[in-house]
Order: C-alpha cells, then sequence, then structure tokens
C-alpha cells in the first residue's frame, strides 16, 4: 500500500470524488434554476435543502434512533433486555469507575482548564509579547489528540530505577533531582486519572483563553476607566468589573469543555488504553463496542453520552439567553 | 467629542496612549504577574519542546539519556524521520500521511459546499416548514458521533462501501453539516437584505446572487469553517478507526500513531518523529490562517 503507484491512485480516487460531488452539486442548482412560476422559491429551497437533509436524516437521526432501540438487548443484539445494560453500567464495579472517572473529567478540565486561560488571558492583556504569549499556549490547540498524548506519555516516561539507568521521561527526572524515586505515574491509580487530564488542560487552556481574551477586550474603555477613577484595586476590577462583564463568554466556555469531555477518548485511549482503572464512558463505548463485541452495552453507553450532555446545553442556552435579556 | 477645533483631537488621543502605556508599564513592572505569566508559557511549551529535540536525537540518545542532556552534547539526525516514514524498515507512515491528505479535502469541501448552500435556503428562501427544520439543524449539533457510529457501520456493510474512503468522506461531511450550517446562517443574515434585493430587482437568479453579491462578503466565514473542518478532520481519531480501522489502506496518520504507541510503545525514536509527521500539517495551517480559527472558535462551537 506504499508503492507510489497506490498513492497516486489514492489521490485520482480523491479528485474524481470531488469531481463526482461538483457534478452533483451543478446539477441541483441547475434543476432549482428550472423552477418557474408562483412555487419557483418553495422549489429551490427544498433542492438545496435535499442533499443535506437526507445525509442527516440517514446519517445522524436513524442511527441515533436505532442506538437507542439497541441499547435495550443483550450483547449479540438479539434478545430484549429492558433496562439490562443500564443497571450494568449503574451497578457493575468497573462501569463505577468508568462514571467516576467520566465525573472526574468532566468537572476538572473545564474549570481549571478556564482558570489557567483566564488567569494568562489577563497577565499578557496589552503587554508587548501578546500575540507571541499567546500563541504559545494556543498552539497545542492546533495538535490532534493522539499527537498530544504522545508527547505527554514521553513527560510520564518511566524507567526502572536501579544501577546507572537514566530517566528519560521529564517529571521523574525532576523527582530524581529533587532527591525522590521515580514513579510509573500512568499505571498508579487514581493519580494516573489526573495526569490523563493534565494533558487535556494543557490542550483547552488555549481555546478559554482565546475566547475569555476577546471577551476583555470587549469590556467598555469607559468602565474600566471610570472603576480606576474610583481607586477600584486590581482584585477589586477583577471580582466586579472583568468578571460580570465576560461572565456569558466564561459560561461558554465552561460548557463547551464539559460537553468535549463528555466525547473525547482519544487521550485515555492512546495513553493507557483504558486500562489501570483510567476508562472513561467514551472509551469504554469503543472497547465495548469494537473489542468485546458487547453491542448492547456500547449502544447503552452511547445514550448516556447523549443523555449527559442534553442537562449542560440546556443550561449554556438558559444562561445565553438571559445574558441575552439584560 | 463634538469640537471641531483642529488642535483638540491629539488631546484624547495622547491622553489614551498615556493611559494604555501606563497600564502596560504596570503591568509589566509587577514582577508576580510577569512571573507568573513566564511560568505558564514554559510549562506550556517543554513538553512539545522536550519530543521535539528528541525527534532529531540518535535512537540509542533518546532511549539512554534524557532530552535535556542534548544542550551539552549536541548529536543531530534525520534518521528517525526516514524511518518512521519508510516502509519497508520503520512504521511506514508515509502512506497514512496520503490518506489523510485523501480523507481530509473531501471531508472539507463536501460540508462546506452543501452547508453553504443549505444556509442559503434557511437565510434568503421563504419555505413551510423553515424554522422547524433550522431548529432541528441547531439541535443535531449536540448529538454525540458515538451514538451514530454502529448502526452506519451496518449501513455501509449493506451498501458494500464498507472499508473504502467514501465511508470516512460521508461520516465527517454529515457530522460537520449541523455546525457549519449554524455557523454559515449566522453570518449570512447579517448580510443586509437590500443587497440581494437590488440584484434580485436586476433579475439575477440564485445561483447568480450567490456567486456576485454573498460569496466576497462570505469568504472569511468560509475560511473560518473550512480550517475548524480541516483541524478537525486530520486530528481525528474516533471516526478513522471505526470506519478506517479495519484495513491499512484507509487509516488516517492519527490511526496508525495511536496504534504504533500501543505496539511500541518505548520506540520513542519512531513516535516522536511520528507525532511531529503529524502536527506538521496542522500547524502549519494553524499559523497562517490563525486570524480565521479564531474567529471561528468564537463564533461558538459544541461540536462533536
Amino acid at each position: 500500500m506504499s508503492t507510489p503507484e497506490s498513492n497516486a491512485g489514492k489521490l485520482a480516487l480523491m479528485l474524481g470524488a470531488i469531481l463526482l460531488f461538483c457534478a452533483v452539486v451543478g446539477l441541483i442548482l441547475f434543476l432549482a434554476s428550472l423552477a418557474r412560476g408562483r412555487r419557483a422559491d418553495r422549489v429551490t429551497a427544498y433542492l438545496y435543502l435535499a442533499p443535506t437533509l437526507i445525509m442527516l436524516a440517514v446519517g445522524l437521526v436513524y442511527p441515533g434512533l436505532r442506538t437507542i432501540w439497541e441499547s435495550f438487548f443483550d450483547a449479540a443484539g438479539k434478545a430484549f433486555i429492558g433496562f439490562g445494560n443500564y443497571e450494568t453500567i449503574f451497578t457493575s464495579g468497573d462501569q463505577l469507575t468508568v462514571l467516576g472517572n467520566t465525573v472526574l473529567w468532566v468537572l476538572v478540565t473545564p474549570f481549571v482548564a478556564t482558570g489557567v486561560g483566564l488567569l494568562y488571558a489577563i497577565l499578557v492583556d496589552k503587554s508587548r509579547f501578546e500575540n507571541f504569549a499567546k500563541a504559545l499556549i494556543f498552539l497545542p490547540m492546533a495538535i490532534s489528540f493522539v499527537g498530544a498524548s504522545i508527547i505527554w506519555k514521553f513527560i510520564y516516561e518511566y524507567r526502572p530505577d536501579q544501577g546507572n539507568v537514566k530517566q528519560i521521561g521529564l517529571l521523574n527526572q525532576l523527582l530524581v533531582w529533587v532527591g525522590g524515586s521515580p514513579q510509573q505515574w500512568l499505571v498508579n491509580s487514581p493519580w494516573n486519572t489526573l495526569l490523563l487530564i493534565v494533558v487535556m488542560i494543557w490542550i483547552q487552556a488555549g481555546f478559554a483563553m482565546t475566547v475569555l481574551s476577546a471577551a476583555i477586550k470587549a469590556i467598555p474603555d469607559d468602565i474600566v476607566e471610570a472603576a480606576r477613577l474610583d481607586g477600584v484595586t486590581t482584585w477589586g476590577m477583577f471580582r466586579f468589573v472583568t468578571l460580570p462583564a465576560i461572565r456569558p463568554a466564561v459560561v461558554v466556555v465552561l460548557t463547551t469543555i464539559a460537553i468535549a469531555m463528555l466525547k473525547v477518548f482519544d487521550i485515555v485511549r492512546t495513553m493507557t488504553g483504558g486500562q489501570f482503572n483510567t476508562s472513561v464512558i467514551a472509551n469504554e463505548f469503543y472497547s465495548q463496542s469494537f473489542r468485546s463485541d458487547n453491542q448492547g452495552l456500547g449502544a447503552a453507553l452511547a445514550v448516556l453520552l447523549f443523555v449527559l450532555v442534553i442537562p449542560i446545553v440546556v443550561y449554556n442556552i438558559r444562561q445565553l439567553r438571559r445574558s441575552e435579556a439584560l | 467629542m463634538t469640537t471641531t477645533t483642529p488642535a483638540t483631537p491629539s488631546v484624547p488621543v495622547k491622553a489614551k496612549d498615556i493611559s494604555a502605556a501606563a497600564v502596560a508599564k504596570r503591568k509589566l513592572s509587577s514582577p508576580f504577574a510577569s512571573i507568573a505569566a513566564i511560568v505558564i508559557a514554559v510549562l506550556w511549551t517543554v513538553p512539545t519542546f522536550g519530543l521535539l529535540v528528541s525527534s532529531f536525537r540518535p535512537e540509542r540518545a533518546i532511549k539512554t539519556t534524557g532530552w535535556w542532556t542534548f544542550f551539552s552534547n549536541p548529536v543531530l539526525t534525520l534518521d528517525n524521520y526516514k524511518a518512521v516514514l519508510d516502509a519497508d524498515e520503520g512504521a511506514g507512515l508515509g502512506s497514512y500521511f496520503i490518506n489523510s491528505i485523501v480523507i481530509t479535502i473531501p471531508s472539507v469541501v463536501i460540508p462546506l459546499t452543501l452547508a453553504t448552500i443549505a444556509a442559503y435556503a434557511f437565510a434568503w428562501i421563504r419555505f413551510p416548514g423553515r424554522n422547524f427544520l433550522f431548529l432541528v439543524i441547531f439541535a443535531l449539533q449536540v448529538v454525540p458521533l458515538q451514538v451514530t457510529l454502529i448502526p452506519l457501520l451496518t449501513l455501509y456493510v449493506d451498501a458494500g462501501v464498507a472499508n473504502t474512503f467514501w465511508t470516512i468522506w460521508l461520516s465527517h461531511a454529515i457530522f460537520g453539516l449541523p455546525l457549519a450550517i449554524y455557523l454559515l446562517h449566522n453570518f449570512m443574515r447579517d448580510i443586509p437584505a437590500s443587497l440581494l434585493e437590488a440584484a434580485r430587482v436586476d433579475g439575477a437568479g440564485h445561483v447568480s446572487i450567490f456567486f456576485r453579491v454573498l460569496l466576497p462578503l462570505l469568504r472569511p466565514a468560509l475560511a473560518a469553517f473550512a480550517i475548524f473542518q480541516f483541524l478537525w478532520v486530520w486530528n481525528d481519531l474516533l471516526v478513522g478507526l471505526v470506519f478506517g480501522g479495519g484495513g491499512d489502506a484507509i487509516a488516517p496518520i492519527t490511526v496508525a500513531l495511536a496504534n504504533l504507541t500501543g505496539t511500541r510503545g518505548t520506540a520513542w525514536h519512531l513516535l516522536s518523529a511520528g507525532a511531529f509527521v503529524s502536527i506538521l500539517v496542522p500547524v502549519t495551517i494553524f499559523l497562517f490562517l490563525q486570524r480565521y480559527f479564531v474567529r471561528g472558535l468564537l463564533a461558538g462551537s459544541v461540536k462533536g
């Protein structure tokens, strides 16, 4: 598969697919332009929406409903077992660990990432190196979760503490320098989950910083000026001027990260494979569905993800409505 | 500033300069703030830097000494990159890299185009069911991919297209559509209706209105979504794993790297170089088009 011919073949296939796609879109636009008369607009709109609606119905709505249905069946997808899979999720020891870890991910990551991002946005605001300083924190956003996992796995790398074996992981070397003995960071529960969360905080802080920095810059100058003339302290300025003004942005950042935390499994899968008590719902879904061939349980875990996302989204929308009403 | 005398405008400008400079100065002169900012910046940079340095060190050196010893004993090599790209003696990431390109370009072009015409219909054409359909699409943004994967895979198998690029293209396009339509619709609503009316009075149809009037104005929004989707698809693991994981022929580089971490977790000379091969493209795109990417982020994102 690595011969140049096959690579050329793949690229040719890609070009062909794009041309085919352009032809389909061109046909739709052409057909729509033929529409005449009182209902012309209506026909045009439905033609423009047709590919999207078909794809979403077949690729999102139907599979979603189908998964909900399958979550009530056993591992092979044959026998109806009611809420049996959900019972497993909330009673079996392994699954409870998974739930606990997920809660940790969803609670710790948004708050720490937002805190760091906000602190950094304030610290570098209007400084001479602002753009450069922001790019440093923001860059991890462009790196895949898999790439980030490799970067951090190298930080946590462990070498047995014997004779002349030197540590090659930075964290263990720092520990050795201050006189400690190296640890198997990714094996020791529950700290390993927190160390995986650190990777995600490293990625998400840039997102928080960017959005919050834009919000800080949007605070009207005269408000800041008035507060300063009143002799407000730095902390008072943050507490009574900055924070209330950027509250809607903070809520969006917190909820966006929280939702992403429910769905992401890349870091857990790449760094520990979900071993050593580090699995989360999204990873467990993958393992059950594609490794253990437990279709029913996998479907139930996916549905649980969906159910957990909804309250966060509702909270987000309600907060946005409230801030728009003010 | 209602006064029109030529001397006065310079006064507030000057005053503002002084206050901005004063703020900056106070920030810089506060040692705690500067130190805190530098500590965060260093913490955020060192992990990547360490792996980058390692990717250029000889295999033996990586395995026996920490990357920080590089500065006292600098030896550089490109062997790791040769090994990780080469199919015969290394990980053969080269062909996965091509796979990622083949996957990503249509996965950006298809949802971008379809979302543009759909958003146009939602924004500028009146038709029955418009609000309801838009609300449904808006709501679909929150559906986790996990919910759709297995039935979708079954559909692909039944249709006889399993393990082809078509499944990955279609899946990414489907998953990208709701956010794309939402973003582009919001952007299109902000364009004054008078512009379109003027063109319509001139007898222009929808297609020519779109290309002549809207497209130039939409460019930043299209760029924002394109970059967003590009990074999303290039960095994706889940979709690549589920629909392309079966055969090596179509798997993206993220899947290959994740597998390499699993099977050769201590082959740091391959992992470090491989990670940077995969990081190179998104980081380049990001550095050059940061402006649009930030705009895409600010426009709101509840995707996945």
